[in-house]
């Protein structure tokens, strides 16, 4: 049962991340990608990370897309024409992603895993809450810390920096 | 026989073997899934010319590399790499939004968005 919900959320999500590079349509690209952390969430479920596929769909699905879709109809860039890719581009970027591919598929098929390739015989540890909470507010207490004066930090700079700064009174300040 | 073994073993080493036999879902599935998402998404930042279908190509790695750091948190044992998970999810917010506000003012400035007309540093 579990890999059939494996290879259904696998291709669901490997389809739409093809989808966001494929489309022309910026808006189907964002659409495409809230399908494909859709499905990211769902593998979040198969490994037993309930709370992390929550925060998948509330944080990202929920702020993240619904951001990108904002400014992408805000701006309204359709592009019109686009122009075609000179030969040089495509061939270098397919033997980018090729040996890319090459690369990671490498690593993962060379990855010694020992006894822990099968999920059965591991004990689960990420499904409660408690788990989270205990690491969260003892080991990685000051990384937390961190993280929320990080989001103080983003909030000022996204406010400063959508500002429209007025830059008459700055040249007759000077 | 033993020919058939080996050739049975030789399959079970390819991803593919998951279509022909009985396919227990290990730790290597996941680490297939994760580089052939990361690699589309790379793919999308090299050959789309919208910054923010870029951006989002960009964001596409990320949870590419999050779905890695599940899957080794998960056949591990430990919890370390989904507390990892939530702290890359808090950042990937900080870093969306900054990102959008910096988009938008350039947008303001150049009345664009294409890679190809942001040129300025060209040369």
């Amino acid at each position: 049962m579990s890999d059939v919900l494996f290879h259904l959320f696998a291709i669901l999500t490997v389809a739409c991340a093809l989808g966001v590079v494929f489309n022309k349509n910026a808006v189907n690209s964002a659409i495409c990608f809230l399908l494909s952390l859709v499905g990211v969430a769902g593998l979040f479920v198969l490994l037993d990370a309930f709370l992390l596929a929550v925060l998948m769909v509330l944080v990202y699905a929920g702020a993240v897309v619904a951001l990108f879709l904002f400014i992408i109809m805000l701006l309204d860039v359709q592009g019109g024409e686009r122009k075609k890719f000179t030969k040089a581009t495509l061939l270098s970027s397919v033997i980018a992603g090729g040996l890319l591919v090459t690369g990671l598929v490498s690593f993962a098929r060379n990855a010694r895993t020992g006894q822990v390739s099968v999920a059965d015989n591991v004990p689960v540890v990420g499904n409660s809450l408690r788990a989270y909470a205990e690491q969260l507010f003892t080991v990685y207490l000051l990384p937390v810390q961190i993280v929320g004066f990080l989001l103080l930090i983003a909030m000022l700079g996204v406010i400063v920096l959508s500002k429209k700064f007025d830059n008459t009174a700055v040249e007759d300040a000077k | 026989m033993s020919l058939a073994a080996a050739s049975l073993s030789a399959m079970s080493a390819l991803p593919l073997a998951a279509l022909t036999g009985p396919f227990e879902v290990s730790l290597h599935s996941y680490l297939y899934l994760s580089a052939v998402i990361f690699a589309v998404g790379f793919f999308g930042v090299l050959l789309r010319k919208n910054t923010l279908v870029i951006y989002m190509c960009l964001e596409l790695m990320l949870v590419a590399s999050t779905v890695a750091l599940v899957a080794f948190s998960r056949f591990n044992g430990v919890l370390d790499g989904n507390v990892f998970v939530f702290f890359i999810l808090t950042v990937a917010a900080a870093e969306v939004a900054v990102g959008l506000a910096i988009i938008v003012a350039l947008f303001r400035r150049r009345q664009t968005v294409q890679v190809e007309q942001l040129n300025a540093l060209k040369n």
